[in-house]
């Protein structure tokens, strides 16, 4: 059963119309194949791309569409309840796009974003190192300032999409001044001296590519610094708040797909002469599953809403990232158990879902980190 | 620059449960989601690649009830340029051959038409004949079941498929098309697409504006009628053949007792 949701308008109705044929039809039929095979959906992200759907959240003026995170966000777990890499591969790039489009000068914007936003390029988001990942003001990648040149050096780790991407939002070092000598660059994937490592290989998420990037001497025009020297942290921090919208709305998508798998397969088992459906204790995991998938959704919903309002979002924003992910972990765990034995092969997708969940725990923002966000906001107020 | 009519229907979504209506044997055009034909969407795509090659408008004319709407703004969202919707409730369980003639008569209404493409059937309450009796209509030439469709000037050519092979049929322009499952595969319209679908124009009709008499029409004076409906019944277990070292042999006479060999 789709999710049953409250749209502000016929052009979002319309919209989501459009994401659900793409899922139904050109996504949700090869997940399974793909990811066993880890084989990465780049045709996947094109027809995302001719569809319109790779620049949503962004003005009309350089190829986006001007939605609200509310719309969006849904876009995001429609697609993601159909195809997990997917879905985190959309949000990945809406974030990738960020820097850009909020703090690049019209220049800037008007040369790179058309093509980001309304083509079918696809973006990386490289601030994570090997030594830098929850503590990411650590980072050491060093881009020294030569004459109209960057030369980079340095290894970004477990970047999405990286080896496949077409740019990179690469934040690195251009002064010592910690936290405060971090800037932004926008890296062409084509430049010479950059190179992805061989994909890790990963528990799920299978068929989106994690991959070490490498700067090697990488000569970067200085054009394609956005913002100015020393803003980048900000920029990485900031675009991560809304980010994370996209993690929780593909963790709520996952743990809706885990619910529809578990109701429709409770329905038809029978044991002891009875659907199982039917004994109280497998009737209230699901009910559970269904509170936990629901109660996250109307989270992320929330902070989206203050976010497209213009009011603070941060907090709601870390808040709905724990809620909708710690929610995917335990109702695709539970999903796994509705399905039993069945549940624990290959040949049902909710062994999948559990594997994906995990990583939704970790990525932008370890959920101990979502914790120092709230508190640290907590003790602000 | 063919200016092209492409015929639109909207069907139940086959994903969904289809059926008859109890009282009069019409489709229950309500119990279903309702979706543009799959063939239709075929039929749009191929207007919208010739319109891309050569230039030229493509108008939309599909006939049913005000939901229709959907399926017509559907074909909009993909590029289509304009619409004509006939709707009127006399039209309620109108036969093939009344279906046709409005259709024809709202060809009328559009401008200088060089081209007309339809699917070749429905997925819904169909006869497969449309095509071929609205071109009988119009007197225009039918080119039915293409898989392929070439347009020089005033000629056109159509690779057409049929169990025995292929049929190579070349007419002029004006003429009518039915486009099969292999012609093209639909593009998905993009979101902006569906937004500008919004502002493109929908001329909406009734039989009286295409100067038809409601009494032609509609299910008290259609050609046929359903006298009697029953659900397809479940398939019966199937034959077992026990191989006791002429299973071959076996299967071969089942199969020619079939018919099937
Ligand atoms: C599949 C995948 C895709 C990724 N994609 C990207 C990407 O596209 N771009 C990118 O830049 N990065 C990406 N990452 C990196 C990801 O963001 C980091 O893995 C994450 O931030 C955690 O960093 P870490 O792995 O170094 O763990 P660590 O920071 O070493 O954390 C280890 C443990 O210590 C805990 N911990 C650390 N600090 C604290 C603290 N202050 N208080 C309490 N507990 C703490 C953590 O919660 C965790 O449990 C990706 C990772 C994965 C697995």
């Amino acid at each position: 059963m789709p999710a049953d949701r409250l749209l502000p308008d016929t052009d979002a109705e319309d919209l989501l119309k459009l994401v659900r044929e793409i899922a139904r039809e050109e996504l949700a039929p090869d997940a399974a194949k793909h990811e066993e095979a880890g084989q990465f959906p780049r045709e996947q992200f094109r027809l995302l791309g001719r569809s319109g759907l790779l620049g949503l959240p962004y003005a009309e003026r350089w190829g986006g569409a001007d939605l609200s995170y509310e719309v969006y966000l849904q876009v995001v777990e429609e697609i993601a309840a159909a195809w997990m890499s997917v879905g985190v591969g959309l949000s990945v790039h809406t974030m990738s796009c960020w820097a850009l489009a909020q703090h690049g000068t019209d220049e800037q914007r008007d040369r790179f974003l058309p093509d980001m936003l309304g083509g079918d390029l696809l973006g990386a988001y490289a601030l994570s190192e090997t030594h830098a990942g929850s503590d990411a003001a650590a980072l050491s990648t060093r881009a020294r300032r030569d004459g109209a040149e960057y030369t980079v050096s340095g290894t970004k780790a477990w970047i999405t999409h990286g080896g496949e991407a077409d740019f990179y939002t690469t934040m690195v070092r251009t002064s010592d001044d910690g936290p405060r000598g971090i800037s932004c660059l926008l890296v062409d994937a084509a430049t010479p001296g950059l190179t992805a490592a061989p994909p890790e290989r990963k528990m799920g998420l299978t068929g989106s590519t994690t991959a070490q990037v490498v700067f090697d001497g990488a000569r970067v025009p200085a054009d394609r610094l956005i913002g100015a020297e020393g803003d980048g942290l900000r920029f990485a921090l900031d675009a991560l708040n809304s980010g994370r919208l996209g993690i929780a709305a593909c963790a709520v998508g996952l743990a809706q797909a885990a619910l529809d798998e578990a109701v429709a397969y409770a329905k038809q088992r029978s044991q002891f002469d009875r659907a199982i459906v039917d004994f109280q204790g497998v009737e209230f995991l699901l009910a559970d599953m269904a509170a936990a998938v629901e109660s996250a959704r109307a989270t992320y919903l929330e902070a989206a809403r203050r976010r497209d309002r213009g009011l603070p979002f941060v907090r709601q924003a870390s808040i709905a990232k724990l809620v909708a992910t710690d929610a995917a972990m335990k109702v695709t765990t539970d999903a796994v158990q509705v399905l039993g034995g069945a549940g624990y092969t290959r040949d049902f997708p909710v062994e999948r879902f559990m594997r994906e969940a995990k990583v939704t725990q970790i990525f932008e923002g370890t959920n101990q980190i979502q914790r120092v966000v709230i508190a640290r906001q907590l003790k602000r107020s | 620059m063919p200016n092209i009519v492409v015929l639109v229907k909207q069907v139940p979504d086959t994903y969904s449960e289809r059926r008859l209506s109890d009282s009069d044997h019409t489709l229950d055009r309500d119990s279903a989601d309702a979706v543009l034909d799959e063939i239709n969407e075929r039929a749009v795509e191929e207007a919208l690649l010739i319109k891309e090659a050569q230039g030229g408008e493509v108008t939309v004319l599909s006939v049913g009830p005000d939901r229709a709407t959907e399926a017509i703004r559907k074909a909009l969202s993909m590029g289509a340029d304009k619409a004509v919707h006939v709707s009127d409730p006399a039209l309620h369980g109108s036969c093939v051959i009344q279906t046709s003639k409005v259709i024809a008569a709202a060809v009328g209404k559009v401008d200088g038409v060089d081209l007309v493409i339809a699917g070749n059937e429905a997925t819904d309450g169909r006869s497969g004949a449309v095509p071929a009796i609205l071109a009988e209509l119009l007197g225009y030439p039918q080119l039915t079941h293409a898989r392929k469709v070439v347009i020089e000037g005033t000629t056109i050519k159509v690779t057409r498929e049929t169990d025995e092979g292929l049929t190579h049929l070349e007419a002029s322009l004006p003429a009518v098309v039915s486009v099969g499952e292999k012609i093209n595969e639909p593009r998905y319209p993009s979101f902006k697409g569906i937004m500008a679908a919004k502002k493109k124009p929908v001329e909406t009709l009734t039989v009286a504006d295409l100067g038809i008499d409601a009494g032609e029409v509609g299910l008290a004076s259609a050609t046929s009628t359903v006298v009697e409906a029953a659900p397809k019944p479940p398939r019966a277990a199937g034959q077992k053949v026990e191989d006791e070292g002429d299973g071959g042999a076996k299967i071969a006479e089942y199969l020619v007792g079939q018919k099937l060999i």
